[in-house]
């Protein structure tokens, strides 16, 4: 079973108006459930615009996007999906828990029920002391944890990332690939995944698309199988072969 | 306890200037001629005590129910104009137009329409002062929200007004009570100065024009201060509520002013 289907989806922004953007052109994607996707290319080549189609925040001018065997709209109003931004887009006027807990309430879970998963995810992204704070409390990259668990709280099927690591430190970002891919192992969901950075895209995934711009375009689909990650994968030769395959397609996009 | 945190300096501004006010007419103006010292400002006021307080409940009165009603209507266009495209369309151009005429001026005109001696002209005018800074920076807030955070909100299939509630508005406060400490001024101000047009005869407004025709000076100074009262009770009470209803913008401010 594919978790997301789209065929021949394009996306033109403003058509027939003078700053018509033709953003996306014919996309034919499958994912399979449990694969790991990064999305990589030129800024502007239309990452964010491919994932918003898949979680339904815009509709394609043509073709379709079907996600867990329905349409993509269908799957957003059943809640499918979890979604994780660039800004870790936190509310400050919610406490870290509450913050959590947002989705869950929207689900309509009883109070007891939000506390528990609310305090059982912030063990997963080691803030349960930060619990009570408010997010102009936290660091960015506790924020930004703070926003992958709340994304991850109600198990969704699949998650949505959009440059998620994009504002974190070089250290911050490594520990919080590693406990991304922890969990992506022990929740089983499918991830994709949208990064600037080569290295990143290796590390994560076991597929790596890369795209072109204007309009955008797969122009690339590079599988990656390194195994297990560990922080010897960095290191090694294999892992360094696909980061060159990845720069190699990027840079034929790029001209 | 904490919500008084921080009114220590401006006391201390203000017994710091009616010291040197006090000190200054003492030494090269004794006769309190046009400018009279704060002692026989407060001299006035104990004497006409009972005139004085009975003026500024009927000012009190017109300030607070003019901005009551001005908070209520600029928070109601707000909100229709964030939620309809028409209302939106109307309601902005009409609120521009409105803002661009010197309300104040006005004031003649207006007890014209509701009497001379009635308060309502007074009120009317406190509201469409209060009004304006209301719905423009109210409006802001509830539009200006980070765009992820509505597309998050979207992701998770809220409905609209769920978007309002949990996003818009919450989001909105803080502009709400910057216009709001800024309309409590200018309502006390727009009150006093529509009162000595017209309205109550026993209002601070008519008490400061009557007095001063007679050269009672410290008199009119005495309500003048009584007015300067209710500014500053109503400028504590915002800040007051505005730290209760967002005890997490506090904490965004205390961050911002460590040192
Ligand atoms: N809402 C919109 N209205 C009009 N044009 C848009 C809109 N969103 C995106 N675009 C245009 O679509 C194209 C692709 O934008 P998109 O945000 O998907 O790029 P991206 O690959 O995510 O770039 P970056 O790496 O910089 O985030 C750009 O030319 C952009 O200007
Ligand atoms: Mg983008």
């Amino acid at each position: 079973m594919n978790v997301i289907d789209i065929q021949g989806a394009t996306k033109v922004f403003n058509p027939g108006r003078s700053n018509q953007v033709e953003a996306l052109a014919e996309i034919d994607l499958a994912v399979e459930h449990g694969e790991f996707i990064t999305l990589i290319g030129p800024s502007g080549c239309g990452k964010s615009t491919l994932l918003r189609l898949i979680a339904s925040l815009i509709s394609p001018s043509t073709g379709s996007v079907q996600v867990n065997d329905k349409p993509a709209e269908q799957a957003r109003l059943d809640r499918d999906y979890g979604m994780a931004f660039q800004t870790a887009g936190l509310f400050d006027w919610r406490t870290v828990t509450k913050n959590i807990e947002l989705p869950l309430e929207l689900m309509g879970w009883s109070k007891g029920d939000r506390r528990r998963r609310a305090s059982e995810m912030l063990e997963l992204v080691k803030l349960s002391e930060f619990a009570k704070h408010h997010p102009n409390e936290l660091s960015g990259g506790m924020q930004q944890r703070v926003a992958i668990a709340r994304a991850l709280a109600f198990s969704p099927s699949l998650l949505l990332m959009d440059e998620p690591f994009g504002a974190l430190d070089e250290m911050t970002r490594e520990h919080m690939q590693d406990e991304l891919l922890r969990i992506w192992k022990e929740t089983g969901t499918t991830v994709v995944f949208v990064t600037h950075s080569i290295p990143e895209a290796v590390y994560l995934s076991t597929r790596v698309l890369v795209m072109s711009p204007r309009p955008g375009t797969i122009a690339s689909n590079i599988s990656v199988s390194l195994g297990d990650r560990s922080a010897a994968t960095r290191d090694d030769p294999a892992f360094f072969k696909k980061v060159t395959e990845v720069r190699i397609a990027l840079r034929e996009v790029e001209e | 306890m904490n919500a008084l945190k921080g009114f220590s300096a401006p006391v201390a501004a203000g017994v710091v200037l009616f010291g040197v006010w006090q000190g200054v007419l003492s030494l090269f103006n004794p006769e309190g001629f046009v400018l009279p010292a704060p002692s026989e400002i407060v001299g006035a006021l104990i004497d006409n005590w009972d005139e004085v307080y009975h003026g500024a409940r009927i000012t009190g009165f017109v300030v607070v129910s003019g901005l009551v009603a001005g908070i209520i209507l600029g928070i109601i266009a707000a909100l229709l104009v964030t939620r309809f495209r028409t209302a939106n369309e109307t309601i902005t151009p009409l609120a521009v137009a409105i803002n661009a005429i010197p309300i104040i001026a006005l004031a003649p005109i207006f007890n014209n329409w509701f009497g001379l001696t009635s308060p309502r002209s007074n009120q009317a005018i406190v509201v469409a002062l209060v009004f304006f800074p209301i719905f423009i920076n109210t409006t802001r807030g509830l539009t200006q929200v980070d765009r992820s955070q509505i597309e998050l909100m979207e992701s998770y299939a809220a409905s609209r007004s769920r978007i309002t509630r949990e996003v818009r508005i919450p989001n909105a406060m803080p502009f709400f009570f910057t216009a709001l400490k800024l309309a409590t001024s200018l309502a006390v101000i727009a009150a006093i100065v529509a009162e000595y047009f017209g309205g109550r005869q026993d209002a601070l407004g008519p008490m400061i024009t009557q007095s001063a025709g007679l050269t009672r000076y410290d008199e009119a100074w005495a309500a003048v201060l009584a007015g300067t009262a209710i500014g500053a009770v109503l400028y504590f009470a915002v800040l007051v509520i505005e730290r209760l209803a967002m005890p997490w913008h506090s904490l965004i401010r205390a961050r911002i002013d460590e040192p």
